[in-house]
């Protein structure tokens, strides 16, 4: 990722855009926090949140004409907020906390503005807080301008009186009664000029006029048709328009441009946003609840009770959709723009700890934020990228993903990896590629999807072909494993005379489909719908199911439609959980976020479970599992399309690791002595070391990824060599042993019909004896 | 360097099955990524198998083992 990258990844999320309040108040105030904080009864932060934008607070809170409420999202459900009624409130009941105001250093430069309204004062105040020399010439008596001519009733001389002190602390130059004729005299002997004489103008200066008779100017950097001589606010819109702060925001917006004339830099780069604008944040207003806008007690001003429910009925506009979807973006407490943010930083730190790679490493890549996010920001995309990028700069941990690899070399090894064509044929029309975790779950049902495509496809010859799709090394960013395990699908499929490739797995389908896009494949689920159910499956019985989509399958339409015309055919009615088809979500094995963060993988796992109590059905042997293992009941549709009456499938447990491999080594040696003759060679010697497990040990090794092989071949070597601690006291023995990477302890106790196994533990630190103190002893 | 102590319990259950002799509390090296840290540990005199408790194995070397693969 470099900064071009990070800046367009950064913009597509759209939570730190401003609120349509903010975005379309002339001068920007920070509505949502103000809001906030009344809410929660604070008034002086409130207060201190509104003079921040505005610098009279006692006269804007009663002139504006807030035109923040013509966008506020609360419009429909009760009513736009009382934003100004509430700006009073804070004014009335928070304390004002007087900073001094700190002017810069003094710089270089004498400003006159003609003019002590609203407009004119707020230029001065910006101007004098930049350093600037400012006289004001004004007309009359008193600074304020046309303030003195509302009804006093509606703004009292106290409130422009008090408001109006903060002038007093700038040092300005005011000169009052002192009309001003000549502007451009005036330039002459000033750097430069703002004029803002107010609406009922009737003096044009000698500077050009609009179309419509005002005087011309600018409209970003409000310069007239004389250099260094700027205007705005009423004289710019005349007397059929009344807006303070919009004469505020000119002011302001006048001043930036003659800070940068007296700079000698640009007055027109970079000027996007600083008067009203579009805002860009997304917020769903799907399921707001309508509320009332509060009334005023007494009738005229909002008590402090009112104020705080009024406030209350803020929506906080936000965007934050993908992060109510995902409890792994939830886990994080923030969202997507600043997470691409500390993966960029993480991706681009040479010495020192990476805080952010378990973050990376707990994404299950699942696409569903990209499904959500009004940009199609998918973080899953981002996630991959940084994994493959952590491989290639080598600081991947190497304990991130090791078991899942594992996983899938033994898949890939001869222990259960394979292809033939039917026996007695030398190529292919179609083959069966069931995937690596199918055959683990549910070998039985490999064989029937098997003899079922033989039956069906009856003009077809109809191959096998066992191994993991290569998954796995994708989601661990591994892409070079990832293209060697891709060449051999290639090379066999070639070898096959170019099959189609019938999957029932929605990873391996995403995998064909995506990298060997040149190979025809076909879900096996399509298939199925096509050809009709097995006459073998048992009659139809009357269930309610909730449909689980495997969120590899989020895109496939046609496979999700498949796989509910065979449910329905199966019995079912089918009830659509709260998320599917194309925004399902993942249970947590997608990615490797069980393995990265087992923390955020069972909150998400327990979410999706939580959804509905009925059964779920599934078409990925995983997702079942995974449920399984929350002990939700649930179902794949093999189960059901080849269930004996009376079976209770959905509470079948999870195999476990151990047991997974055991299936696809048993399912590879019997498909291959019962369909081809063939037997299985090249057993290890370990294997046939009988261990005898007691449940509750056995679940603490399935926690642990310590597998019935590694314990294996640990007590080959400790039994071989006799390198083992023992303790007097119980007779038990300890021995530790590193096949690979990763050292395993076993405490067990030989008997006559095996080893009892007491426990065992792994670690990955190197320790003195962990493989034979001569190289060569062990194999 | 001196080895870190409090890595090894004060007594062990465990003699050496092959040697069949006590062990004996050892500073030894144990390392990660090429990283080597002295601790103590029980160790056989005779033939070096050393003991590592499960409450190691599960907590101090697996802090310590995640904090290396993230430098």
């Amino acid at each position: 990722m470099d900064q071009k990258e990070l800046r367009e990844l950064e913009a597509q999320c759209l939570q730190e855009c401003a609120p349509t309040c903010t975005a379309t108040c002339p001068v920007h105030v920070d509505v949502k926090t103000m809001l906030a904080e009344t809410a929660r009864g604070d008034f002086s932060a409130a207060l201190k949140t509104y003079r921040k934008a505005v610098p009279f607070p006692g006269i804007i809170s009663r002139l504006c004409d807030q035109p923040c409420q013509g966008g506020c999202l609360r419009m429909d459900s009760g009513g736009a907020i009382a934003i100004r009624d509430l700006e009073r409130a804070c004014v009335r009941l928070g304390e004002i906390t007087h900073e001094k105001v700190r002017p810069l250093p003094k710089r270089k430069g004498h400003v006159a503005i003609i003019g002590g309204g609203v407009s004119g004062l707020s230029a001065a105040y910006e101007l004098t807080r930049k350093g600037y020399a400012v006289t004001i010439f004004e007309t009359g008596g008193a600074l304020g301008g046309s303030l003195w001519q509302i009804d006093r009733d509606f703004l009292p001389a106290e409130v422009i009186t008090e408001d109006l002190k903060i002038m007093d602390t700038l040092g300005i130059d005011v000169r009052l009664n002192t009309p001003i004729s000549d502007v451009l005299e005036l330039r002459r002997e000033h750097e430069a000029v703002y004029l803002a004489v107010g609406a009922q103008t009737e003096e044009y200066f000698d500077l050009q006029r609009d179309e419509y008779g005002f005087i011309k100017t600018d409209p970003v950097t409000f310069e007239t048709s004389v250099a260094g001589i700027f205007a705005g606010g009423g004289l710019r819109w005349g007397k059929e328009m009344h807006s303070s702060i919009t004469s505020i925001s000119e002011g302001r917006r006048a001043a930036i441009s003659i800070d940068r004339h007296l700079q000698h830099v640009s007055l027109t780069a970079a000027r996007g946003n600083e008067g009203p604008y579009q805002s860009c944040l997304f917020t769903n207003t799907d399921k707001i609840e309508p509320q009332p806008i509060t009334p005023e007690s007494d009738g005229w001003l909002y008590s402090r009770a009112d104020a705080v429910q009024e406030a209350q009925r803020c929506l906080q506009c936000e965007c934050m959709e993908c992060v109510k979807a995902c409890e792994y973006l939830k886990h994080y407490e923030r969202y997507p723009r600043r997470y691409v943010r500390e993966i960029y930083n993480n991706l681009a730190i040479v010495k020192g700890t990476r805080y952010a790679n378990t973050f990376i490493n707990s994404c299950s890549l699942c696409g569903l934020c990209g499904e959500i996010c009004p940009e199609d920001l998918d973080m899953g995309a981002v996630n991959l990228a940084a994994r493959q990028a952590m491989v290639k700069q080598k600081r991947m941990p190497a304990s991130a993903f090791d078991f899942a690899l594992r996983d899938m070399a033994f898949s890939n090894s001869d222990h259960f990896s394979f292809a033939r064509n039917r026996p007695g044929t030398t190529s292919s029309d179609f083959v069966l590629f069931p995937g690596c975790q199918l055959c683990a779950s549910s070998p039985q049902h490999v064989e029937s999807a098997y003899d079922y495509l033989n039956t069906k496809l009856i003009d077809a010859n109809v191959g096998l072909m066992f191994g993991c799709c290569g998954a796995p090394a994708k989601w661990a960013g591994e892409i070079e494993l990832f293209n060697q395990t891709l060449a051999r699908w290639r090379a066999n499929l070639q070898t096959m005379g170019n099959p189609t490739v019938v999957l029932p797995c929605s990873s391996c389908y995403q995998t064909f489909k995506t990298a060997l896009p040149e190979v025809q494949i076909i879900s096996l689920w399509e298939l199925y719908d096509r050809y009709g159910l097995p006459e073998t499956t048992a009659p139809a019985v009357k269930r309610t199911i909730a449909i689980h989509d495997p969120c590899s399958a989020r895109r496939e339409r046609s496979v999700q439609d498949s796989v509910r015309h065979l449910a329905e055919q199966l019995g079912c009615t089918i009830e659509e959980l709260p998320h599917s088809r194309e925004k399902t979500v993942c249970c947590s094995y997608g990615g490797h976020m069980w393995l990265a963060n087992p923390e955020v993988a069972g909150k998400t796992v327990r979410r999706r479970v939580d959804e509905s109590p009925a059964d779920y059905l599934t078409y990925c042997a995983m997702c079942r599992d995974f449920f399984a293992n929350q002990g939700k009941r649930s179902l794949h549709i093999l189960d059901l399309i080849y269930g004996e009456p009376g079976d209770d499938s959905a509470a079948r447990p999870n195999p476990g690791w151990s047991q997974r491999n055991e299936n696809r080594m048993r399912l590879k040696r019997k498909v291959l002595q019962t369909i081809w003759g063939e037997a299985m060679d090249g057993s290890q010697p370990y294997e046939a070391i009988r261990l005898i497990v007691a449940d509750e040990v056995r679940a603490r090794l399935e926690g642990r990824l310590i597998l019935t092989e590694d314990i294996q071949r640990v007590l080959e070597y400790a039994e071989r060599t006799k390198r083992r601690l023992r303790s007097p006291k119980t007779g038990h023995f300890l021995a530790y042993y590193k096949p690979t990477t990763v050292t395993y302890w076993v405490e067990y106790e030989p008997q006559a019909d095996g080893f009892y196994i007491f426990n065992a533990y792994s670690h990955r630190m190197d320790v003195p004896g962990s493989q034979p103190p001569t190289s060569g002893g062990a194999s | 360097m001196t080895a870190h102590t409090g890595f090894s319990p004060k007594e062990t259950p465990w003699v050496c099955g092959q040697c069949d002799i006590p062990l004996v509390l050892t500073p030894v090296d144990v390392g990660y990524m090429g990283n080597a840290f002295p601790v103590e540990l029980w160790k056989c005199p005779n033939c070096g198998l050393v003991f590592v408790p499960e409450e190691l194995a599960l907590g101090k070397m697996l802090e310590v083992e995640k904090q290396l693969e993230d430098k």
